[in-house]
């Protein structure tokens, strides 16, 4: 077979952190070629590479496609080649109808009419390439997602497609939806479109793919061909996980008291689709002293969990207990929630955690200010020591408090959050992705941070995506998919390998046992 | 990872950082000049800055709750509305029902912070985006308002009503011919105090090692402000005194900038406009402060139309019609972003200033409300893009 693409070298680095380091990656002719890899092992990155998100130039290596290199400066130059690229995220317009939404960039016309004929005769033609039934009017918000899915597909077939590439195409849909996708792939493999598909479900790439490649911290770590050797998932997932933790997070003696923070039975249902349960009935504890991750991929309902208990900030019909310091505590705002001695902080810093607009001082003392004022009035000197003292003990590197925060770094803005809590003297806190997007000199400091809390007897649960620091920091990892907590390791036994096993296993498992749950 | 530093160093740095502090007041400053030149010395006569500040009194009056309502990153255009309304109600009670003057008025600031907190109710707890609630609001009380008066002007009003608008404060040493002592006395004792709280916030701030504005700076600035106050009370003291409005005026201007910067509701406001969901996430009741802003501009527009009811005397079917335009651009001329967030009390009422300013000079120059509204326009567009650029840089 030939190659239809070859990627040589590819590099790619954001502000200082290497995101694709040296990465060759080919697909030949009418295959499908898996692409898997944890949480920002690069995955996306190299597809938006290749689809031009960042044009030639932003990366070093070099991209082969037909034989002929190629330097996208956007997406439409690919597109016009024929790489088509389907998000995790539809593009869908939900209030259009499924002709419109497929012929929204290119619909056929006459002197800039569109030929309403053509476009319905078209659209019927593409929907039963897909194996979809609908009218063509039918309006995309009626549909499901897995058939919006196959909308998406069939919109990529509209543009003459050479090589499809679909990002966890069936992470929201249930089984049935997804064996028709993956059977598409198949069916597209006949007419020779090859395929890239990026997915967790190992099963599913195990029955579709002709390849597997796998990723690890922006390089290519395995390649496996499928046709050739059977496929072992113990294999795929060592090569996900393995890597060197010496030396990466500080050290720190665990004294673990009495429970200070306890969930049972919690369960939480979806805002919008108010019959989806979200939570499933998870019961949780953390002791004084703690430090207790939560791992799982990302979707598996972590940030939901965190932000229905503090205060309900998410999610509706919500139901269970909650006890606090040995009291039961009811949260039904987030102001009660700080006034228990609880904290959360979010996942998102720019878009949930700061205003970042408003200067350093103000953000910290955001969520407490009443501990600066008298009778509803600032004190602004108490306001300066306290903002000052906070800067001072978590290093915050900025020219003095009254500096705008959105000037800041992304680590020194996590540092302003995590003082925005700590300055609301919390007995729990929950930490959601606390070193997302930092460089690493910084993650330590936020590790060191962590531990001073955990020595000054709180009880901190630490949502993270990236396993080795789960395993650096915490001192029992419990690990979440699909909205239940599916195993519990403690800081001894617990392993990436033996981590990302309970969430793929359990993949498979609740697929058939919660079907009905799946199903938007 | 270096971080970006603001402050330049020496006392140029110091006065390039907060050129744009005083951007607005200058051009403030810069507008009267100009207008005081082209007429001939007309508009800093004694009895026309009496009228300047009486014809403008209401539009500052709303620029105060429509700031708070703009830096939540709401809008309010009933505010016109709700403002003849209000005075209609008051013609009502006053004129047709002889109400006793201090009931009515309370009657018609509750009036108010009703409108207030119907509309407040729809955008903060249903989330209906403030445009169109406040648009039908706007629709609704013109509506009302030409209802209730059967589309014909009711007054006159009861002579200690008008005294709202069209009175001055009691003269203490009456028989100083034309001068008024205690008009000029109570603008000097404000010169003094401001002077002496700038002096001892800049001294606190100096104990705790922040960074003050430089010595000869400070002296000059409020060398600036006290002259300028003494001045304008002087011009004010040389007619009739102080007017009452301007008292209300002066104590709600007060009032509002001491709440937008030193109190916890204030912050909050800003919060919300800053990032809504952050501020949620941080114990803040948003959606109960985004409706109190609402009744707070409800109650403002009441004060503001019962002070126009006054001052014409007569309360028309047309009142209020088009000054939440004035308001509105008065806001965004002293530098309240439309995203919310961003707003100053000061930049409001230099905003108001300078809308007013200009309506009255370009009166006095015989310049047609046709081209009048066109200058406006335009001065509202320059001052937004001035900021936006000035932001970018």
């Amino acid at each position: 077979m030939t190659a239809i693409l070859e990627m040589r070298g590819v590099s790619k680095s954001f502000a200082g952190v290497q995101a694709l380091r040296d990465v060759n990656f080919t697909v030949e002719a009418g295959q499908i070629h898996a692409l898997v890899g944890e949480n920002g092992a690069g995955k996306s990155t190299l597809m938006k590479v290749l689809s031009g998100v960042y044009a030639h130039g932003d990366y070093e290596g070099s991209i082969i496609f037909d034989g002929e290199e190629r330097r996208f400066r956007d997406v439409n130059d690919s597109e016009a080649l024929g790489i088509i690229i389907i998000h995790q995220e539809l593009a869908l317009i939900p209030l259009m109808s499924i002709a419109e939404n497929i012929f929204l960039s290119h619909p056929p016309s006459r002197l800039g009419v569109i030929d309403r004929d053509t476009v319905y005769r078209r659209t019927q033609e593409l929907l039963a390439q897909v194996g979809l039934t609908e009218m063509p009017d039918t309006l995309v918000t009626d549909l499901g997602v897995g058939k919006q899915q196959l909308v998406e597909i069939a919109k990529a077939l509209s543009k003459r497609v050479r090589l499809l590439i679909l990002d966890e195409p069936t992470a929201s849909l249930n089984e049935n939806d997804s064996a028709a996708l993956l059977d598409r792939l198949l069916a597209f493999r006949a007419q020779g479109i090859a395929s890239i598909l990026i997915s967790h479900k190992l099963s599913e790439v195990a029955r579709v793919a002709d390849r597997i490649t796998v990723l690890r911290d922006g390089r290519t770590v395995d390649s496996i061909d499928c046709r050739a050797e059977p496929v072992e998932e113990d294999r795929v997932i060592r090569s996900m996980v393995n890597r060197d933790l010496a030396h990466r997070f500080p050290q720190r003696t665990a004294s673990i008291g009495a429970p200070v923070f306890a969930v049972q039975d919690w369960t939480v249902h979806h805002p919008l689709h108010r019959d989806r349960r979200v939570i499933k009935g998870v019961d949780f504890e953390v002791r004084r002293g703690e430090v207790v991750g939560i791992a799982g991929l990302m979707g598996a309902g972590r940030t939901e969990f965190a932000m229905s208990l503090f205060g309900r900030a998410w999610g509706e019909r919500i139901s269970g207990r909650v006890w606090l310091d040995g009291r039961e505590v009811n949260l039904t705002s987030v102001a009660a929630a700080i006034d228990a001695g609880l904290a959360y902080v979010t996942e998102d810093r720019k878009e949930l955690g700061l205003i970042l607009d408003a200067d350093v001082r103000k953000n910290i003392t955001l969520a407490s200010l009443s501990r600066v004022a008298r009778q509803g009035r600032i004190d602004d000197m108490a306001e300066l020591r306290v903002a000052s003292e906070y800067r001072n003990r978590m290093r915050i590197r900025c020219s003095d408090v009254y500096q705008e925060t959105g000037q800041l770094s992304g680590g020194n803005q996590q540092k302003v959050v995590l003082s925005k809590w700590l300055m609301t003297d919390p007995k729990v806190l929950i930490l959601d992705e606390p070193t997302r997007g930092i460089d690493v000199g910084a993650k330590y400091e936020i590790y060191c941070i962590i531990n001073e809390l955990a020595e000054a007897g709180k009880g901190v649960v630490m949502i993270s995506s990236e396993m080795p620091e789960l395993l650096g920091v915490c001192d029992r990892i419990c690990v979440m998919n699909d909205g239940a907590l599916v195993g519990e390791f403690g800081a001894a036994e617990a392993t990436q390998e033996g981590i990302m096993r309970a969430i793929m296993r359990n993949k498979e498992m609740h697929k058939k046992v919660l079907q009905g749950d799946l199903r938007p | 990872m270096t971080d970006k530093t603001v402050a330049l160093p020496g006392h140029a740095g110091f006065i390039k950082n907060n050129l744009r502090n005083y951007g607005m007041l200058l051009s403030l400053f810069a507008i009267m000049l100009f207008f005081q030149v082209m007429t001939d010395g007309t508009l800093l006569q004694p009895l026309n800055l009496t009228n300047l500040v009486l014809q403008n009194s209401y539009i500052v009056i709303m620029a105060l709750g429509m700031l708070l309502i703009i830096v939540t990153g709401h809008i309010d255009l009933s505010v016109g509305s709700v403002a003849g309304f209000v005075g209609a109600v008051a013609a009502v009670l006053m004129v047709r029902y002889h109400v006793a003057y201090p009931l009515a008025f309370i009657a018609c600031l509750l009036v108010g912070a009703l409108i207030g907190a119907a509309q407040g109710y729809w955008v903060a707890y249903f989330k209906i985006p403030s445009f169109i609630v406040t648009l039908a609001g706007m629709l609704v009380f013109k509506g009302l308002a030409l209802a209730i008066l059967a589309g014909q002007s009711v007054g006159p009003f009861p002579p200690t009503f008008q005294k709202l608008s069209s009175g001055f404060i009691p003269e203490l040493f009456p028989g100083a011919g034309t001068l008024y002592p205690t008009s000029l006395l109570i603008g000097a004792v404000l010169a003094v105090a401001l002077v002496y709280t700038s002096a001892k916030s800049r001294a606190r701030q100096a104990s705790h090692g922040i960074e003050v504005e430089p010595f000869g700076f400070f002296v000059a600035k409020s060398a600036v402000l006290f002259a300028v106050i003494v001045f304008f009370a002087g011009l004010i003291a040389s007619h009739r005194g102080l007017p009452n409005v301007l008292v209300i005026m002066t104590a709600l201007i007060a009032l509002y900038g001491f709440v937008t910067t030193r109190t916890v509701i204030g912050r909050h406001i800003y919060a919300i406009g800053g990032n809504a969901r952050a501020a949620s996430l941080s114990g803040i009741k948003t959606e109960r402060l985004t409706f109190l802003t609402f009744v707070n501009m409800g109650v403002l527009a009441a004060l503001a139309g019962l002070v126009f009811a006054a001052r014409l005397n007569t309360a028309t079917p047309k009142a209020g019609a088009g000054f939440e335009l004035d308001v509105i651009a008065a806001c965004f001329i002293g530098g309240a972003s439309a995203y919310g967030g961003v707003g100053k009390v000061g930049g409001a009422v230099i905003g108001a200033m300078i809308m007013g300013v200009m309506n009255n000079g370009m009166s006095i120059l015989g310049i047609g409300i046709d081209y009048q509204q066109v200058i406006k326009g335009l001065v509202l567009l320059g001052a937004v893009c001035l900021d936006v650029y000035n932001q970018r840089r």
